[in-house]
Formats: C-alpha cells, structure tokens, sequence
C-alpha cells in the first residue's frame, strides 16, 4: 500500500504507457482483445485518480504526492511531480475522458493496434504536462502530446474533403490540418523552449517549486544576453510563454488551426483534442505564467482580455456560421474558451483579490466543464456522422423522430454547452463574468454578445439536425444511438447535472486552491 | 414539518415527474400523466399550505419563512441559495399553484386521451385524427391521440418546476436559474410540433429573443453581485444602506449604479414579459399546443418576467424622491404604457383567436410594468395575479373552442382553419359551459365593472396612473377602451350569430377534463377582485386585503391613495364603451372582408417582423457567415499563416535552388568532388605502374630534402 501511495503521480502517468507497451505484443488481428485491453487499462489510471481525489486534502497549500528523482543533474533539472488543487481537477479530466474516448473508438477498424497505443501514449503525454513540477519535464510531456495527436488526426482522420492551397494545389484535407496542428503548435513551443532555457541558464535550476519563490523577484540574471534590462528580458520571456499557451488554448487570433484538426480528426481524437489538449494551453497560463510573471501579467491582462473578448465574440459568430456540424462544434470550443482566458486576465489584473479568486473559480471550472461538453458534442455528432457519413447541417434535418433518444442526449449536452442554468456551463460562466466584470467591465459586457451567439448557434445545430419536416431520405438508414455509445455519453450527462445543481464537490477544491495560489 | 422544509420540497415533484417520464415511463400514456398531474397535484397541496401558513403568520413581511445554505464557495466566502416566503411569494405561488395545476389536468383531455392512434399521424405534428368504423359500417373520422402524449407531460413538468423555483427563491441566481430552464421549456413546448416549419422557427425565435433580454439581466444580476457581495433578495432589498449605497455609486452615462442595475434588470423582463421591442416572439408562441399558451402567457414564463421587476422594486425605486421617478421607473413607465397601446391596436386586427389573446397578453403586460413604473406596486401584484387566472382561463377556453371545432372539422371533412375566428359562430349554443367561462374570462379582461377580478385590478392601476403620471393614465385609459373593444368582438363572432362554417355547425362541448378547469379558473376570474376592493368604495365593509397584504413585502408600506372619482368613472367607461362599441359594430360583420378595422399596418403588426429580420437577423448571418467566417478566419488569418508558410517555403525553395544546388552542391558538393577528380586526373601519369620510374622519383625527393636541409643548417 506503501508503494502505491508514494508513487502514486508516477503511476498514473506511466500506466497508459506500460498498457501500450503491453498492447504491442498482442495480435494485430484480435482488434475485440486490442480495443479491450486499452480500455480495461485505462481504467486503471482513472482508478488511480480517483484515489487521489480522495487522498487528496484540499486544506494543505502547496504541491502533495510529490514524488523526486534525479534526471539531468548536470543542469540541475530533475523528475519532480506533484499535485495541487489545480492540476488534480485536471488529471481527474484527463484519466476520465480517456477510457470514455477509448470506448467511443471502439469502431475503428483499421490499424487498430497502433490506433490505441497512440492513444494510451497521448495520455501519458497530456498527464506529465499537469503533473510536472519541472520546467524542462513540462515542456518534454508538452511535446509529447503533440506527435499522437499528429498521427491520429493524420492517419485515422475523415478521408473525404480537400484544401486547395497557394497556386491551386490540393492536399488531403486531414494532411493539411494535421499539418497546420503540428507546425502551429510547435512555432509556440520554440519561444517557450528558449525562454524555459533563459530560466534554467538564470535560476540555476528548472525546479518549478523553487522557480516560484526566487524567479518573480529576482532582480539580477546571469548570463542575459547582449546586457537587456532584466525587466525587457522577463516581458519578452513572458510573450514567448503567453503565445505559446495562447496559440494552444487557442486564443484569437491564433486559433484557425482549431476547426480544422477538430474537424478532421477521429471522433475520440476530436474528443480528446476539445476536452483535454486545450487545457494544456489555459494550464499553461495557470500553473506558469500568473505564478511566474505575475508583475508582466498584470502589466499585459489588458491585452488578454481584450483578445479573450474578441475570441469570445469571433468563436460565437463562426461557429453560427457554419454548415459543417463538426466545424460549428470546433468553433464553439473557441468560444468557451475565450472565458477561460477572460477569467485568467481577470485574475492576473486583480491578483489577491476575491475577484481575483472568483474569476479563477470560473475559469478552471470552465476548463472542466468544456471537458465535458466539447467531447460529449464531438463524440454526438460523430454519432450522426457515423450513421449518415454527412456532416452538413443542410443534408441533415428532421431526425427527431427516428432517432428520438439521441434527439434527446444531442438537446441536453447542447444546453449544457449553450451554458443553460441548471447544468454545468452556467456555474462556471457566471463566475467568470462576475470575477472579470469589476476589473473589466467593458470587455466583460461585450462578451455576452458572444454568449448571446452561443445561443444562435447551439440552436441551430439542433434545429438543423431534429427538427423540421421528417427527413423522408435518412429513414432506415439512420438509426439509434446504441448502448455502447450511451454508455459513452451517459457519464458525461451525469457530471454535466452533478456539477450544474451541485458544484460543490468540485467548486472547492479548486475554490481553496485558488484561493491558496494567488 | 417545518414550514420551510415543505417550501423546498415544493418545487421537487414536476421535476421528478419529469425525470421519471423522460426515463422511464415515456412510452406510458395512462402512467405518464398520472405522473405529471399526480406531482402537480402534490405541489399545488403543498403551497396551499404554505399559502395558509403564511396567512396565517403575523407580519409575514418583517419576518417571512426564509431558510439558506451554501452553494458556491467563493473565495472566504459562500455565495448562499434558499427560499423565501414573504406575502408577494405567497400570492405568486397561490395563482402558480392554481393555475399550473389546472393546466396539467386540462392537458389530459386537450390531447386527446383516450382517443384512438391516429391513421397517419406522426410524431412531431399535431394529430390528423383517427377513422373509426362503427357497428353500422359507417366511417367516423375522430379526433386521434397526441403522438408524443408522455412527453408532453415531462416538459410542461420541467417548466412548472422552473416557475416554482423562481417563485420560491429568496435570491437573483437561483431566479435566474428558474427564469432561464422556463425558457428552455418554452423553446422546446413552443416547437413541441417541431415537423411544422412555423413551429420550428416559432421555437428558435422565442429563445433567442427572450435570450436579449436575459443577457443583460446576467450583466445586471452580475454588477448588484460585483457591488454588494450578495444576491438575496432581502440582503438587497430590505437595506436601505446598501440601496443608499448603490445610489451613491456612479454607473454608466450619468446615472447611479443603482439605476443601471435597475434598467438591465428591467431589460430581462422586457425580453421575459414580451414589452416592446422583444415582444416578438410572443405571437409567435402560439405554435405550441394551446395548454403551452397558457402556461406561457398567464401561468408562468411572462408572469415570471413581471415578477422579478416586482420582487426588485426597491431597487428599481431607490432614490426616489418626492414623487420624481427613477430612470428604471421612466424606463418601465414609457415602455409598458407604450406597449399597451400598441399591443391593444395590432390585437385590434386579428383573426386567429389564440393570437388576439397573445396581443391581449403583451397589452395587459404593459399594463403591469406601467403601473409600477408609476410606483403602484400593489396594483401591479394584484392585476398580475388576476390577470393570471383569467388569461389562462381565456387560453384554456380558445383552445376547447378549438378543440370542439376541430371536431367539427374531423366530422364535416371540411379543410378550413379551426383558429380562424371568421370561420366560428354560434357556437354559444354548441359548446355552453365553453361560451360562458370565456365570457367570464373576457369580461374580466375587458373590465366588466364591479362584478371582475379584471375590473378591480385595472381600476387601481388607472387610479394609481391618474394620480402620479397622467400621460401615462390617458394612454392605459385607450388601451383599456381597445381591450373592451377587441374583447367583445371575439366573443361575438366566436359565439354569436350563427355558425358560418360547416365545422362550426359540428363544433361539440369538451369533456370534463377540460372544462372543470375552466370552471375553477372562472371562479376565481370573478371572486378575486373582491378582496381588493378600495375601501373608500366600499366603505370599509370588506378590507382592501390585498393592499394590507401585498404592500407588507415591502419595506415602508406604500400609502393608500385618496380615493378620486375621475379613475373610477374612466374605468367604467372604457370597459362598457369599448365592450358596447364592440358588441354594436361586430354583430352585423359576417367576414374578414367586411371587417373595416383589417387595415394592412395593423394586420401586419406594423411590419416589426420584417423590419427585424431585414435589419437584424440578416446582418448577424452576414457577419457570422460572410465577415467572421470567409472573410476574417479563412481570408485574412489564415491568408495570413498561409503567407507565412508561403514565404517559408519560397525561402527554403531559393535555398534550394540558388545557395543548395550552386553553391553547396555546386561548389562545396560537387565542387570538391570535381576538385579530386581534376587533381587526380592530372596526377593519373605519375602513377605508371613502372618501379625504375619510382625509384627515380624516390632519389629525385631524397635530393631535395638533403638540399633543403643542409642549405638551411647553413648559418
């Protein structure tokens, strides 16, 4: 029991790693044992969590469960890991989204195996980043998680569509975002690596609990290059931080890879992206930035909000734009996110204050809560997708009464994305809008047009979708949802309610944590 | 049991019901609305109790049944939820109860069950009716069971649950809570018939109209949070130091916080209560099946919306002084007088008899929200609750007069619109228990001195109008001659003369399921105005009770008005004029054609709908589809990466072609190949195998280094 509660961190984040590797050496053609075995295995990391949930005691400031080895001692870089309220609220995402996409991809037919260890490797990959106590261990998981990704959304995407590019050339519309996904993402981490490097060459360690005490007073570096004033060198040192998480979260206006790799990848892939990969970006923000930046922060929150606003605004408008099913979906993920980020500028504006407080609240809640919606809508319209191999909302319509069950999950896990009282989205939305709206008030008032667009859009997804005259073309071709995929959709319905009508279990743990952090 | 624990309980049976019919039982007819009307029922107990506990309590206003506990936490603190029963709750929850409950059974008969499967209908359309063949093998076409009998059910149990919660909240949150599922209910019962395409935009409508107005109410609920650390109701408004305090705030554009605050709450109840210009998607409501109009129209949604500027008042009114209005009052002032009258002239105009009672309803809306921008809060209260109870009765009787026409149309086979008033007549003596309930319920609209609760009711609000705001009181007072008016001619030509239909000819009463609702609510259409009588008019022989009461919610006990005779007679006169006027023009017009008040401008309700939707929705698509969509993300950011990726790969191509090849490839690549190549060329001839020619070199070298070695010894 010993060994199991002193590496618990370590566990959990090399689990998913071990089942892969055991997945390797079982028969490609057996793909019941392969899909089985990954789900069963994923499991267990989720039991972990739990555990640590419930191990966890959210009175305690500081990092629990910490767990630290020697790794690169010559540049006094180590494998630290632990956890706080924060990243716990994420690894209990992450560990349960996964069996849950797992289980959603239990109809993919090709390359089965490989399929899966990508997956299980993806996991690991998105667990070190919320684990990591380590600069330089963040940003090796960081980059971990992208190369899956890369390869689900690139291998196992939708085979159909085409982008023409410069001098009408055309590529395969899954290679192009695949593509766009990997080059974007990794020009962020470029200037995140340099300024992970200064650190490390400054501080003499890339240790984060320590970074946190020493880094934001430190008034004299070492080795700062061409003599910059130490305050130039930490502003530019924060942009490569901020566009990094920025380009990840997406915040506008880096966010045009997003509609694109959502929409390409697989359906769990999709759900992944939407419910775990994004968070990274606002974790990044969280753990990082606000602790380690806090003057730079406050100096920029103005210009993080104002782009938090914009793709609030821009995210609602494109997504009710939309005649792909799939891309409105993607695009509301830009939307919800824009208050994670609006809630995060708020709070470095404001640090130590109760808005401060209730801002974070609002965005972490957010992150959880997108979690939630933005993967249960993906994996619903991969549902549809699946049956009629048509996303396009104009060929679709009047399914209600064939599919009456899914009609139903779709209304319900769209209002929990519309943010409707009474569910999930709500809570965390009214903190957001409450803790940003004494520090910004006028951003905060512009936001709700973009809340008033989530309402045009999530509805006409459903009306072109449901309702209408009956779809006289879909009749015997489409049919209902089956078991399995409730079994897929119903744990995220649940939570959804849980933590809109009672959110207290969740609230404050991350209400203490955030009260602690900043 | 504790008074407060039975308020809790009291919203939980509908969403139970509805639970359990959406999981379990939705495939149950019989067991589905036993469920529904049995929480119903459940609920409406519950409040009568309350209702009688808190009348019996003394000084129910100073120390209402309220009961809190922790919800969020925030940051030190908690943001609080709970309940809270004070006399303006216990009068909400009275008519809630009422009326909820006798929609829930008047539902049971409305859908028909009992009634055979339709032959070809489907779910999400209204049935079609089913073919019967009697002993005789004659055909009988009868009505045909709802398809979607049990879901019914289950939402109009959700939406009754939202009421009771927003009733019952002693704070904004949980009423915004209660506010926002009623608008979920209303856009999934407005589009319960989702096949139509009316319906289906009807739905869309309503949610995204009424949704304007709720996201500034967010912003205002989220700045009173921001300014006083607290959303209930009593922390708010039962302090005059935190009032005081929010008056002294700046806001916006000159004006007080509190003022601000007041005017985007206000805007919420614009949205919910249907007052122009969102008054829109009301009409359009009439989409859903007629007991949803009710519900919507009188029971909940609308009166929701009325009920939070009441509950607010203190807010609305802080800083007020001597007798000058707040910018929230002027606002609620213009606007309700406003849209009482526009309303009342569009209602003027229509043929559809659902829909005349939709105008009525945004007419006596504006009615509400006028008086108490004027200050009149009692009345306010008292013609909401009246209002209620014969508006749902009105809607209640519109949809059995349809129900018994569309009867007629099944039987007669005859394809004309059962809604279309033109295509009535007559059917007084069809469908008497009908005829007379709806009289009660349109008299009581129209004011019918003395004997209605309507006529008490608007008769205090013109009082409180003549005395405080007299533009605002010669405005109602027209409004109130309309409402008579159009009140009367839907009565005439619904039920007098003769049939002009074939269908109206068959039309045949409903059953008990829905005509003893009827009854109960006529009851009450009548009975309640009497315990608002003035007591100057009554001369003290039955109390004003509804002014003793009411007023209690508030803080300082709003004074009664001296009793003047001017209101009074006006009251009299417009409800008798307009009703005779009504009753005088319309029993001679026999068709739409021969009826002179059909102007275009009214009919068309002064084309608003077209105005909007060229000057509002068009733009938002063009900016979501053509701006955001095309132009922003596809053409100028990604034009933007895509440029960069260009200027990526020209660079990589004119490294490639002209450093790469050239000079790497061409000079350092193939270069030193080439190099080596041409040297060992030109060294090829040494290399001729021969050892003579070798050993002459190896002499040839030896020499020279000797030479070499001793000509630099040399000193």
């Amino acid at each position: 029991m010993d060994f199991l509660t002193d590496n618990l961190l370590t566990l959990i984040l090399f689990t998913p790693t071990l089942v892969g590797a055991v997945l390797l050496f079982l028969p490609q053609q057996e793909k019941a044992l392969l899909r089985w075995v990954a789900l069963l295995g994923s499991l267990i990391p989720l039991a972990l969590a739990l555990g640590l949930w419930f191990g966890f005691d959210s009175g305690l400031s500081g990092f629990q469960y910490e767990f630290k080895a020697t790794w690169y001692e010559a540049i006094n870089s180590s494998f630290h890991l632990g956890v706080d309220g924060l990243s716990l609220t994420m690894v209990l995402l992450t560990t349960l989204l996964t069996p849950i996409a797992i289980l959603a991809s239990f109809n993919i037919q090709e390359r089965v195996k490989a399929y899966m260890i990508l997956f299980l490797m993806l996991e690991t990959g998105m667990l070190g980043v919320f684990l990591s106590l380590d600069l330089l261990l963040f940003f090796v998981f960081w980059e971990i998680g992208l190369v899956p990704m890369y390869f689900l959304i690139n291998q196992w995407g939708s085979e159909k569509g085409e982008r023409t590019l410069w001098g009408g050339r055309k590529i395969a519309a899954r290679t192009y975002a695949s593509f766009k996904f990997m080059i974007y993402t990794m020009a962020g981490s470029l200037g995140l690596l340099l300024a992970i490097q200064m650190i490390g060459i400054a501080a003499q360690t890339y240790d984060l609990t320590e970074l946190f005490r020493t880094w934001p007073t430190m008034v004299r570096l070492e080795n700062v290059p061409l003599g910059l004033p130490v305050s130039t060198v930490k502003a530019i040192a924060f942009w490569a931080f901020a566009i990094a998480f920025a380009i990840k979260v997406p915040v506008w206006p880096f966010h045009t890879w997003l509609p694109d790799a959502h929409t390409e990848a697989p359906t769990a892939g999709s759900m992944i992206l939407a419910g775990v990969l994004l968070k990274l970006g606002a974790y990044g923000f969280l753990r990082l930035v606000l602790p380690l930046y806090p003057a730079e922060a406050k100096t920029y929150a103005g210009a993080l909000a104002f782009l938090a606003t914009m793709a609030i605004i821009f995210g609602a408008l494109a997504a009710y734009g939309q005649d792909d099913f799939k891309r409105l979906v993607a695009y509301s993920s830009v939307n919800h996110m824009g208050f994670v980020v609006l809630g995060i500028a708020a709070a470095a504006h404001a640090a130590g204050t109760e808005n401060a407080v209730i801002a974070l609240n609002g965005a972490v809640l957010q992150m959880f809560n997108h979690g939630l919606s933005a993967a249960g809508m993906f994996f619903l319209v991969g549902v549809i997708y699946e049956r009629a191999h048509t996303r396009n909302l104009n060929e679709l319509g009047g399914l209600f009464p064939i599919v009456p069950v899914y009609g139903g999950i779709l209304i319900f896990t769209s209002m929990a994305s519309l943010g409707l009282p009474g569910l999930n989205g709500f809570i965390s939305e009214f903190l957001v809008v409450r803790g940003s709206w004494p520090v910004f008030t006028l951003f905060t008032a512009l936001s709700t047009i973009g809340l008033f667009f989530t309402g045009a859009y999530i509805l006409k997804g459903i009306k072109q979708v449901l309702h209408g005259p009956l779809n006289e073309h879909w009749v015997g071709h489409i049919t209902e949802i089956n078991l399995r995929e409730i079994v897929v959709i119903a744990p995220l319905m649940l939570l959804m309610l849980w933590i809109g009508v009672w959110p207290n279990w969740i609230l404050d743990v991350i209400n203490k944590a955030m009260a602690m952090l900043f | 049991m504790a008074p407060e624990t039975l308020i809790w309980l009291l919203p939980l049976p509908p969403l139970l019901a509805f639970f359990l019919i959406v999981l379990f039982t939705n495939r149950r007819n019989a067991l589905s609305h036993s469920i529904a009307v049995g929480a119903a029922f459940l609920s409406w107990l519950g409040s009568m109790v309350v209702f009688i506990l808190a009348l019996q309590k003394e000084h129910l206003g100073e120390h209402p049944f309220e009961a809190a506990l922790n919800w969020l936490p925030v940051g030190e603190g908690w943001l609080k939820i709970g309940v809270l029963i004070d006399p303006l709750s216990a009068v909400a929850l009275f008519f809630v109860a009422w009326t909820v409950l006798m929609i829930f059974i008047y539902s049971v008969g409305y859908h028909n069950f009992g009634q055979p499967k339709g032959d070809h209908d489907r779910k999400g359309l209204p049935p079609h009716g089913a073919t019967l063949t009697d002993e005789h093998g004659h055909k009988h076409t009868v009505p045909s069971i709802e398809p979607m009998y049990a879901r019914f059910f289950a939402f109009i149990g959700l939406f009754a649950f939202g009421m009771y919660t927003l009733v019952l909240s002693d704070n904004l949150l949980t009423m915004f809570v209660g506010w926002e599922i009623m608008g979920l209910c209303s856009y999934l019962l407005i589009g319960f018939w989702y096949g139509k395409v009316s319906a289906r935009s009807a739905m869309i409508k309503a949610f995204i109209t009424t949704r304007v107005g709720d996201m500034f109410m967010l912003l205002g609920i989220v700045w009173l949070y921001s300014a006083t650390g607290t959303l209930s109701f009593r922390a708010i408004l039962w302090d005059q130091k935190v009032l005081d305090g929010l008056v002294a705030t700046d806001g916006w554009f000159g004006l007080s916080a509190a003022a601000c605050i007041g005017i985007l709450l206000f805007l919420g109840t614009v949205g919910k209560s249907a007052q122009f210009p969102l008054h829109v998607w009301l009409p359009d409501a009439m989409e859903g099946p007629t007991p949803v109009s009710a519900m919507i129209h009188a029971a909940t949604m609308v009166s929701a919306g009325v009920y939070a500027v009441i509950r607010m008042f203190p807010l609305l009114s802080a800083g007020m002084e001597h007798g000058a209005l707040t910018p929230p009052m002027l606002a609620m002032a213009g606007i309700g007088a406003f849209t009482a009258l526009f309303a009342a002239t569009i209602a003027v105009a229509q043929n559809d008899i659902k829909r005349v009672l939709a105008y009525s309803t945004i007419s006596q809306l504006g009615f509400m929200i006028a008086a108490l921008g004027i200050g009149g809060y009692v009345a306010a209260t008292f013609h909401l609750v009246t209002h209620a109870f014969f508006k749902a009765l009105l809607f209640l009787a519109s949809g059995a007069v349809i129900h018994g026409v569309e009867h007629g149309v099944l039987h007669t086979g005859q394809h004309i619109d059962p809604q279309d008033m033109f295509n009535m007549g007559g059917l007084r003596k069809k469908m008497p228990i009908t005829f007379i309930t709806f009289t009660i319920g349109g008299l009581a609209l129209a004011g019918f001195p003395f004997i209605t609760a309507g006529f008490w009711s608007k008769d205090e609000i013109l009082a409180d109008a003549f005395a405080h705001a007299p533009l605002v009181f010669v405005v109602l007072a027209l409004s109130a001659l309309l409402t008579a008016f159009y009140t009367m001619r839907q009565i005439v030509l619904t039920f007098g003369g003769e049939p002009r239909t074939q269908a109206a000819e068959h039309a045949q009463e409903v059953r008990w399921t829905m005509w003893l609702p009827l009854a109960i609510l006529a009851f009450f259409a009548v009975t309640l105005g009497w315990v608002g009588i003035p007591e100057a008019l009554s001369g003290g022989l039955v109390p004003n009770w509804v002014h003793e009461f009411v007023g209690s919610s508030l803080p300082h006990h709003p004074e009664t008005l001296e009793f003047n005779m001017i209101p009074l007679i006006t009251s009299l006169v417009v409800a008798l004029g307009g009703l005779g006027l009504g009753f005088w023009y319309y029993r001679r017009v026999g068709s739409a054609a021969a009826d002179r008040f059909q102007v275009p401008l009214l009919k068309n309700k002064y084309y608003i709908d077209e105005i909007y939707d060229r000057f509002l929705v068009k733009p938002a698509y063009w900016l979501a589809d053509r701006f955001t969509n095309q132009i922003l993300d596809r053409g100028i950011i990604d034009g933007a990466l895509h440029g960069i990726a260009r200027v990526a790969g020209s660079v990589g191509g004119i490294l490639r072609e002209d450093f790469d090849k050239p000079v790497i490839n061409g000079i350092i690549g193939d270069g030193t190949a080439n190099l080596y190549r041409t040297l060992a060329r030109w060294l090829r001839p040494l290399q001729t195998g021969r050892v003579q020619q070798y050993l002459l070199m190896g002499f040839v070298l030896a020499f020279t280094a000797l030479f070499y070695y001793i000509y630099t010894l040399r000193p």
